[in-house]
């Protein structure tokens, strides 16, 4: 057989090109639908909570205190001991993250015991947030007899969100060329003048918007909380050291457990609160980035 | 006169050092943190386990913690820890590839700035939000009208399935999505050039060279499914049994430990024990799985 007769193909091939693209076609169609069924989803949800909501979102609501009668309950108390958690997270994790990322990115050669805190760090990351409540219920609550106070819970808050916070900052800092690095060292700077005056700075949006999203997650987590303590029924203004406290992902557990509907509605009513939190948050961190940004060119 | 050498190697000063200490500290706080919750667990387990056999805490299937008799078979506890996971990655999985591959080989960069924000807007809703969503529209709005009400109840692993689902999707979606986006373009162009349709291209070369990223971000989803406390909490119900029925009311690990940390529980009785011994074992399932997608970026990984 001659190898120019075509009687026999070597390998069956078969182009089929409209079935081909048809099937392409198809498979196409099921990204879009997946992504549609999000899109859908995030819909129902956002006008599920807020039609729930609009009845009782008033000054009163964001004014009051919880009662159990939910027609004059508000969220107060929730709303001071969230912000109370968010700035102790927020001043303690900003220092320590940022010296562990710098640590990490800028120092640490590559030695075992340096690849073991990194490890360890993504390790961190991965852990549950309850057990996290465990440890701070054992650690700040019991052994350090805080009892259950928003210290106890701000500390373990700040455990739970500093991994995410350090490997935020270390992706930042490794984003700064070398060449920023060799041209501060070719001034003569000492390896923390190269890092406080030449890293740093450029870093800076990107660490910023890190640390302002790990902060929303800190706001919005309650399984931690939980195991610290926090009480659904606050009705005075929480003292940061003592005392009982609430915040506003407990009181929407709270409420949300009870089977009356206008329980439900006034936990519909908090959780607009929290996702506008968690927008002006969100806003936050796209400004600081833009902000900050704007004088860094590479 | 003869001025004194400058060296170039000279000692560091001793500010310098000092700050490189401090740094150090920092880092290694994560080890202090590690250390806490191994020996908090541990600790509180083995006094747990002084009272309860681990034979029956590890093969008993009945777990009954506030209701005498009481009996600890962690099992129950397990499956239903796994069913809601399993149900979660059931509508993840698809989800979160379709998404990926969407965002990563077809979406116009403008496309993407629509499809972007949607992912990350799910993951940053707080978790308790999603609670509140299959409590209040998933139960009552659909699997009950669909599945019929005498068929499922408010609480089931169905609805905490598909919450958990939801909440991990974009991890899955992100995670996959930048593998993809690694695959080097001239592999692509590779497969066009013989021939190959957009599909052909991203389902036999740019999945197969990513798959050490997709199956990294599948294991990361089920260990976050396994972890995660509030979303189910709302929704699986408090009934601990061995079951494998999705329309069933279960109890998931997390769900336990909240409702003993609700509950007015003595500080030193079994119940409360129980709690570490509980957390213990949802820390170990999680911290294997996330050891395996470590293990599987590194051993399936194919450097281009």
């Amino acid at each position: 057989m001659s190898a120019f007769s075509p009687a026999r193909p070597v390998a069956r091939f078969e182009p089929a090109v409209m079935r081909r693209k048809f099937t392409g076609t198809l498979f196409y169609g099921a990204c879009l639908a997946a992504i549609g069924l999000l899109l859908l989803t995030l819909v129902a949800l956002l006008v599920d909570v807020f039609v729930r909501a609009a009845p009782w979102l008033d000054v009163g609501f964001l004014t009051g205190v919880p009662s159990s009668r939910p027609a004059r309950a508000g969220i107060l108390p929730a709303m001071v001991g969230t912000f109370e958690i968010g700035i102790i997270v927020g001043v303690l994790t900003f220092p320590i993250g940022v010296a562990a990322a710098i640590y990490l990115a800028e120092y640490a050669s590559d030695s075992r015991l340096n690849r073991l805190l990194q490890t360890n760090i993504s390790n961190l990351a991965g852990v549950p947030s309850i057990i996290y409540g465990i440890l701070g219920l054992a650690l700040f609550v019991r052994a350090l007899a805080m009892g259950p106070t928003i210290l106890a819970a701000a500390l373990t808050l700040s455990l739970l969100i500093l991994p995410v916070v350090i490997i935020a900052s270390i992706e930042a800092l490794k984003a700064v060329p070398q060449a920023q690095r060799e041209g501060a060292y070719a001034l003569g700077a000492s390896r923390w003048q190269m890092v406080s005056r030449s890293v740093l700075p450029a870093a800076a949006p990107g660490i910023m918007t890190g640390i302002i999203l790990a902060m929303a997650r800190a706001i919005g987590e309650a399984a931690p909380l939980i195991l610290i303590g926090a009480f659904t029924f606050v009705t005075f203004l929480p003292n940061p050291i003592s005392g009982q406290y609430t915040v506003l992902p407990i009181q929407i557990y709270g409420w949300a457990q009870r089977p009356q509907a206008d329980f439900q509605g006034i936990s519909a009513a908090a959780i607009v609160v929290v996702l506008g939190l968690m927008l002006v948050l969100n806003g936050l961190a796209l400004i600081v980035r833009v902000r900050l940004s704007r004088h860094i060119q590479w | 006169m003869t001025s004194p050498a400058i060296s170039l190697a000279h000692r560091r000063p001793i500010g310098e050092r000092i700050i490189e200490r401090l740094l150090f500290l920092a880092a290694a706080l994560g080890v202090v943190t590690t250390i806490g919750i191994i020996a908090v667990l541990a600790f509180e387990t083995y006094e747990f386990f002084l009272e309860v056999s681990p034979i029956e805490f590890f093969t008993g299937t009945r777990w009954s913690a506030l209701i005498k008799p009481q009996s600890w078979g962690v099992l129950a506890l397990i499956s239903g820890t796994l069913l809601v996971s399993a149900i979660a990655l059931l509508i993840a999985i698809p989800l979160g590839l379709l998404a990926a591959v969407l965002l990563a080989e077809y979406a116009t960069p403008r496309a993407r700035n629509v499809i972007k924000p949607i992912l990350e807007t799910i993951a940053g809703v707080p978790t308790i939000v999603l609670g509140f969503f299959g409590l209040n529209f998933i139960a009552p709005q659909i699997l009950r009208p669909l599945l019929g009400t005498d068929n499922i109840g408010v609480f089931s692993a169905l609805n905490g399935g598909i919450v958990v689902g939801i909440l991990v999707t974009p991890l899955i979606a992100s995670i996959s999505e930048d593998a993809m986006r690694a695959v080097p373009r001239g592999m692509r162009e590779g497969a066009f050039a013989m021939g190959a349709t957009k599909f052909e291209v991203v389902r036999k070369v740019v999945f197969p060279a990513a798959i050490s990223g997709i199956m990294a971000s599948i294991i990361l989803a089920m260990s976050r499914a396994i972890g995660e406390t509030m979303a189910v909490v709302l929704t699986v119900g408090t009934k601990p049994q061995f079951t494998f029925d999705p329309t069933e009311s279960v109890q998931t690990m997390t769900a336990f430990i909240v409702q003993i940390s609700i509950g007015e529980t003595a500080q030193g009785s079994v119940e409360y024990r129980s709690l570490f011994a509980v957390g213990a074992t949802l820390f170990l399932m999680t911290f294997v799985l996330n050891l395996l997608s470590g293990w599987v970026v590194r051993r399936f990984r194919t450097a281009y």
